[in-house]
């Protein structure tokens, strides 16, 4: 079996893997996302309806309230999270959930995570190495 | 990013799990803005405390961690005045929650006088060249502007990271390459009160987050500097503004040539955006009123008779310390709460148009309440809706 690599920047250490689930758009995790369920309910976003638990989500970075980063706990503790993060260049209010919440993170990955990638991939996320496995 | 075989030892583990947490977010935001060192820092300043904003997703972390900060550190106002929020007409469920979070941070160690001006409390915080890891816009820019601190603007996690560690990464406004300005600002009639809110509500839009440096020709007093700066932090991302002849360290440098000129006009248009029935709260001490600001409310009240209810938040210790003055205020029918804030209080939602004379209330309170809002100088405030 070939077994594809990107490397990328380590930010949240820990490692996971799951299928992945790709949004092109920027995720808010402070009104977008359900905490008690990990449903995406953001009218209009492109991933509307899809649920975040346990996949390997990609996008390209967070925006939004710096609450976010509470609502990412608030889903690891109900065990509603994501079991990994790939995003192409991630900024404060994701980065700092990740951490606090045990959720490994990894950004700006060589070759590009959104050209190597496909949703329903099975991926292995290390936020220590940075390392990032299509399987 | 270089770290010492002390802060390599917090970040394996060797010192718990609170610390080790505290140290990744400190050296992953080190990693994204490109740190080369952790800094030690003077004081810290926490936001996050309104249960309105947090929730109870902030609740269970802040309850999770363990652990005590090593450096001064003080929070942002709360979501009630956390004695008198009944007149608030805050309710029991909220006001449980809210006071489960001032325990929460306590328990940490951190002073729970909940201020957006802490600086008017306890000047040992703050001092120029200090570095701190301050989180409230207003708070940032008045540290790094009117003080020459040197503070990024930090979420609550990296704040209460910074207080536990006693460092933050060395990036953003700590270098002194990011503390250029890179746009003039050029103001060429006189101001007064409220048009500091106005002109910094009007150039936050426009700057974003640049450094700007101001030619204006009126003298502003830290009071007037303190509305500026909140106001371009909330319609802006402004961190960090100078002026010329006026801030510590505006004069060591050129205004750049890339310039924003402001007329008396677009100001006077800020004051006439009015509600239609008029507004049925006053909203005042945004960011919170300093004592001078509470004398100067207090000597206008005297003789006047008030239409609609009159709010003015300041800090408890600044209320404490001045007893007589607060006595005056809340004789002429005025509420003088603490700890709290009309932007951050659910208090704020059942009104249906707020008069206040900060152009950070003006920027915030539609936004974040629902709830209009129109500008006006202090004096024109105590009038009610009529402004000249």
């Amino acid at each position: 079996m070939l077994i594809k690599v990107l490397k990328g920047r380590p930010i949240s250490h820990g490692s996971g893997e799951g299928r992945a689930l790709i949004s092109t758009q920027p995720i808010s995790f402070l009104g977008s996302i359900d905490p008690f369920n990990g449903m995406i309910i953001e009218s209009g976003h492109e991933l509307e309806g899809e649920c975040i638990t346990d996949r390997v989500l990609i996008f390209p970075f967070g925006i939004g309230s710096t609450v976010g980063s509470y609502v990412m706990y608030q889903l690891k503790k109900n065990t509603t999270a994501p079991v990994a993060i790939i995003n192409r260049s991630t900024e404060p209010i994701v980065a700092v959930g990740a951490i606090i919440s045990d959720i490994p993170l990894v950004d700006s990955t060589k070759p590009d995570v959104f050209k190597n990638i496909n949703t329903g991939d099975r991926v292995r996320v290390n936020g220590t190495t940075g390392i990032v496995e299509i399987l | 990013m270089y770290l010492t075989q002390e802060e390599e030892s917090v970040l394996e583990g060797e010192q718990g799990p609170t610390l080790q947490k505290a140290m990744e977010i400190i050296t992953a935001l080190g990693e994204i803005y490109g740190a080369d060192s952790l800094v030690p820092v003077t004081s810290t300043q926490i936001a996050g405390v309104s249960y309105k904003t947090i929730g109870d997703a902030g609740l269970e972390w802040i309850s999770d961690l363990d652990g005590e900060v090593v450096v001064p550190s003080i929070l942002n106002p709360a979501g009630m005045d956390l004695e008198r929020w009944q007149e608030m007409g805050i309710d029991a469920s909220f006001a449980a929650k809210q006071l489960e979070i001032i325990k929460a941070y306590r328990r940490l160690g951190i002073r729970c006088e909940c201020t957006c001006t802490p600086y008017h409390i306890d000047k040992t915080l703050a001092s120029f060249g200090d570095h701190l890891a301050w989180s409230e816009s207003s708070a940032v820019s008045y540290a790094n502007s009117v003080i020459g601190a040197r503070t990024n603007r930090e979420g609550g996690p990296s704040a209460l990271a910074a207080a536990l560690i006693g460092k933050t990464a060395n990036y953003g406004y700590h270098l002194d390459e990011n503390r250029v300005p890179v746009i003039t600002v050029q103001v060429e009639c006189k101001l007064k009160g409220a048009d500091y809110g106005a002109l910094g509500y009007l150039a936050g839009a426009s700057i974003g987050s640049d450094v700007p440096i101001f030619k204006l020709i009126s003298q502003p007093s830290k009071t007037n500097l303190k509305a500026l700066g909140a106001a371009m932090a909330a319609s802006g991302a402004v961190a960090l503004y100078h002026i010329h002849g006026v801030t510590p360290e505006a004069d060591q440098y050129e205004s750049p040539d890339n310039t924003l000129i402001i007329e008396r006009s677009e100001i006077d248009d800020i004051f006439k955006q009015v509600c239609e029935n008029g507004p049925d709260l006053v909203a005042l001490g945004c960011p919170h009123y300093s004592i001078e600001e509470l004398e100067r409310l207090s000597r206008l009240l005297d003789g006047k008779t008030l239409n609609k209810e009159v709010w003015v938040c300041t800090s408890r210790a600044i209320k404490r310390s001045n007893p007589d003055v607060i006595r005056n205020i809340e004789a002429n029918g005025v509420k003088v709460f603490t700890d709290t804030c009309m932007v951050v209080s659910p208090a704020t939602e059942r009104f249906n148009c707020t008069l206040t004379d900060s152009g950070k209330a003006l920027k915030y309170i539609p936004n974040l309440c629902g709830v209009r809002t129109q500008l006006a100088h202090m004096h024109d405030c105590l009038k009610g809706g009529d402004v000249d």
